[in-house]
């Protein structure tokens, strides 16, 4: 019988990056086939160019034995080829139904929309593969989870066959992961095949049969799940041991730098989300902030960064008050910022690294002459200096950021934020959507700083990271800081009950 | 001796480098070209269609473009007010914002400059000019400044407040030359500028005057400032991620502000270019519209001030050469404005001409 896919050879270079080299990838029929690999290691593009997205430089694709040519999504489509991406393709002002059928929706009198078919096509698709959805409901008011079910019966409806997945649990929870599991599995029983990028470990030895592990856009080789164990495979993925516990010292914590009291800020929708929110945070110390997303993280930040206005409140660095200060300011006092989305916030893609290592004091010496020059020079020998000493993969300084990998990406915020021997580091969810590599490595950072001298908030939805870094945790919820907890003294299970918002007294 | 070496050979380096950027910009502007290319193609159907010979149309406009001193006087004069604009385009655009009131702006700019130029007597040239020159921006700059202020204060969209300036521009400078300053006789214009504050001539006896050369060194300088400065870097950022640029600390308003008024300052001295150099008086309606073709130009140009000044030369080409194609071969002269058209047209369809190339089996 003939694989479901074959690619054979694949190679696809970005300007500056060879993001596929001769890759070789077979996807057999009925399977749950894992693509393993940190972030920038091929992954998304391979696939990406099994669906017609990009075109490959070289190699051949051929579907059920046949060789065939995807010059586009809708020629995949054809071939029975879905994919589900990171970011959702859906109408949030649509319902369920409205959004499966786009683009092929059963009419009355041949012009008509038919809502009723749509809705009972949709229904009966769902109770096919088992999976629920109400069709009629609109997405916006769905959860993640469920709107990305609904991408999966999209392309089931288009008569998808192989179906791609694009880091789906990226945006899950873990209850919602689980009940993805089963979708794929229900798939699998149908004789549907998946395949399922990833770079955790854990998932992609829960759910596949076998598994393919990229690594700079080679394939290091494609393993049986039963044959293999996840430490083998995290090192196929990075090619040494992993060391996932730190070994931290424990200098005294020293002066308090930065110090809150009854900060009160509203959100965008003019509703309270920090309600009297007091901590500090002393020299040499992590301070953790653990809870589920939402609960006023973001406020938090963008109030202590000086981009949102404060209602009440009095935030002091170093004993001086800065909550008057620009954001501008505010930097120049030694605040520094990784933020959370770093695509959106912290660079300006479309700019080249070097540009992007000087954003925020751009305008300072050594990086400024006069008043008003830039001093390229200068810019240029600082670029090459961090680009060295935070190992930043870029072809070169002029690379534009856009072209590197999410890691990389990473690393030049990291690298920019960090070389300014800040005070005080803000760090939001700086690990997210890195792969193993690049999470160790920033997760080294933030320690070295904190070894430094520096101190540090960081702010994650990982529980596993705030307690592997903290000194102290701080749990937030509902726009409160509900406990302080010392590192040592105390859970997992403490904090995940805090976090839901549980009593512990 | 010695030195006679080093300077050739720092001569030849230069040209070296010139040369390399030039294959860089030509590099980069492949659809620009394959857009000027298709305009003339399609141009030539329309032109069999109406029943003349394109290689005599063509012919003639080329020859009426360059063929003599006339010629290129004449598409550098017309090319100049268009580099201005587009370059007035171009800037604010770096910040995110969508200036299409340059038109305004120019016509203010050349307002003012009149105003000053024909107000002082027995000023030295070194002081007049400057002056006028000065005010002609500080006119169009505070037409820039305007919907700048509405915009970072009150968020009021820059797309119509540039547009209605622009009428508030025509309809002023309008009113001020047929009724307060209108000069003794018909036409409704100012009385002439005194010869302090005239820009010189630079290819006697074409029109075309010192205003060319100033649009060139205005290209530089937007390049420098764009490139080289931290409020150039600033601009950018806010143009290419608000969010990022915001949250690095970059005051976004004053960023905007700072985009526009400049943007403005440049159509503005567009409009002075004019009036000190070409027609010497502010005439009422002298621009046909050049705040227009400067967006259409910057975009052909492909948003870069280099690429921007050929684009203005092509359109100034057009426009001169199509005025003697008229003359010589009765060829009516809006071919030229289909062309600028299609240009236009072919540009703004990258994806069209991808799509062409693709089918076409082409590959660069």
């Amino acid at each position: 019988m003939a694989s479901a896919v074959e690619m054979r050879g694949i190679t696809k270079t970005f300007p500056g990056v060879v993001a596929n080299d001769k890759v070789n990838f077979i996807l057999e029929k009925g399977e749950v086939h894992g693509l393993l690999g940190e972030n920038g290691a091929g992954k998304t593009v391979l696939m990406s160019i099994l669906y017609g997205l990009y075109r490959s430089d070289k190699g051949q694709i051929f579907v059920d034995g046949k060789k065939v040519k995807i010059d586009s999504p809708s020629v995949a489509i054809k071939l029975g080829i879905g994919m589900v991406h990171q970011n959702f393709m859906l109408v949030p002002s649509l319902t369920v139904a409205e959004n499966i059928v786009l683009g092929r929706e059963p009419k009355k009198h041949h012009f008509w929309f038919d809502t009723n078919k749509a809705v009972s096509d949709v229904q009966a698709l769902c109770d096919r593969y088992g999976l629920e959805v109400d069709p009629k409901a609109k997405v916006h008011s769905l959860p993640v989870g469920v709107q990305q079910r609904v991408e999966v019966l999209k392309a089931l409806f288009r008569g998808a066959e192989i179906l791609i997945l694009d880091e789906p649990t990226a945006v899950l929870t873990p209850q919602e992961v689980y009940g993805l599991f089963r979708a794929i599995r229900a798939l699998k029983q149908q004789g549907k095949s998946v395949i399922f990028i990833s770079h955790k470990l854990k998932e992609v030895c829960a759910i596949c049969d076998r598994i393919t592990v990229l690594k700079r856009g080679k394939v290091v080789g494609t393993v049986d799940k039963n044959e293999t164990k996840p430490d083998e495979l995290a090192k196929m993925m990075v090619g040494r041991e992993i060391l996932s516990t730190f070994e931290k010292v424990h200098p005294a914590p020293g002066n308090i730098v930065l110090q809150v009291e009854g900060l009160r800020a509203l959100n965008d929708r003019k509703l309270l989300a920090l309600k009297d929110v007091a901590f500090e945070v002393h020299e040499f110390e992590i301070l953790g902030v653990a809870g589920v997303e939402g609960n006023g993280q973001t406020e938090l930040v963008e109030v202590l960064t000086g981009i949102r206005k404060l209602e009440t409140g009095k935030i002091s660095l170093n004993g001086k008050p800065i909550a008057n200060l620009s954001a501008h300011e505010r930097i120049e006092k030694g605040l520094s910022n990784v933020p959370e989305d770093r695509q959106k916030k912290g660079l300006i893609l479309d700019f080249s690294v070097s540009e992007n290592l000087i954003l925020g004091r751009h305008d300072k010496p050594p990086f400024a002459k006069s008043w008003f020059r830039l001093n390229l020079e200068r810019i240029s020998d600082f670029a090459e200096r961090l680009i060295r000493e935070y190992s930043i993969k870029t072809p070169n300084r002029g690379t534009i950021v856009r072209n590197l990998s999410g890691g990389t990406q990473q690393r030049v915020v990291v690298a920019r934020e960090f070389s300014g021997e800040p005070e005080f580091i803000i760090a939001s969810q700086p690990t997210r959507g890195l792969d193993v590599g690049a999470t160790e490595y920033v997760r080294r950072k933030l320690l070295e700083m904190r070894g430094k001298g520096s101190a540090v908030l960081l702010i994650s939805a990982d529980l596993d990271e705030i307690l592997a870094l903290s000194d102290r945790i701080a749990v937030i919820y509902e726009g409160r800081i509900v406990a302080v907890r010392e590192r040592s003294k105390t859970s997992e299970f403490e904090l995940g009950l805090l976090m839901a918002g549980g009593k512990n007294d | 001796m010695t030195e006679e070496v080093k300077m050739s050979q720092k001569i030849r380096q230069l040209l070296v480098e010139i040369w390399s950027k030039l294959l860089t910009l030509l590099q980069g502007a492949k659809p620009q070209i394959i857009a000027i290319l298709g305009a003339f193609l399609v141009g030539t159907i329309v032109l069999f269609a109406s029943g003349h010979s394109p290689i005599e149309a063509y012919g003639a406009m080329l020859a009426g473009a360059f063929g003599d001193i006339y010629g290129i006087g004449q598409t550098f004069t017309q090319a100049t007010p268009i580099i201005f604009t587009a370059l007035a385009f171009l800037f604010a655009f770096k910040s995110g914002l969508f200036n299409i009131g340059a038109e305004g702006q120019l016509l203010i700019g050349g307002f003012t400059a009149a105003l000053v130029g024909t107000s002082f007597n027995g000023l030295p040239v070194f002081i007049h000019l400057p002056l006028a020159l000065l005010a002609g921006a500080a006119g169009g700059a505070l037409w820039g400044f305007i919907p700048a202020v509405l915009k970072a204060k009150l968020g009021a969209h820059e797309v119509i407040t540039t547009m209605m300036l622009s009428y508030v521009a025509l309809y002023l400078t309008s009113y001020m030359v047929n009724y307060p300053l209108k000069a003794p006789g018909w036409v409704p214009q100012t009385v002439l500028i005194t010869s302090s504050a005239e820009l010189p001539r630079i290819l006697p006896p074409t029109q075309l005057s010192a205003s060319f050369i100033l649009a060139l060194i205005i290209a530089g300088i937007t390049i420098y400032v764009l490139q080289r400065t931290t409020i150039g870097y600033e601009v950018r950022a806010i143009g290419l991620n608000p969010a990022a640029a915001e949250s690095s600390g970059i005051n976004i308003k004053r960023g905007l502000i700072f985009a526009l008024v400049v943007s403005g300052a440049i159509a503005g001295l567009g409009g002075a270019g004019e009036v000190l150099g070409v027609h010497r008086r502010y005439i009422d309606g002298f621009s046909p519209g050049y705040g227009w073709d400067g967006l259409a130009v910057a975009l052909i140009g492909g948003l870069n001030p280099l690429g921007s000044v050929l684009a203005a030369i092509l359109f100034g080409a057009l426009r001169s050469g199509g005025m003697s194609m008229n003359r010589a071969t009765g060829v009516p002269l809006d071919i030229i404005f289909v062309l600028q058209a299609l240009v236009v047209l072919f540009v703004a369809a990258p994806r069209l001409i991808r799509y062409l190339l693709k089918k076409g089996g082409f590959k660069w």
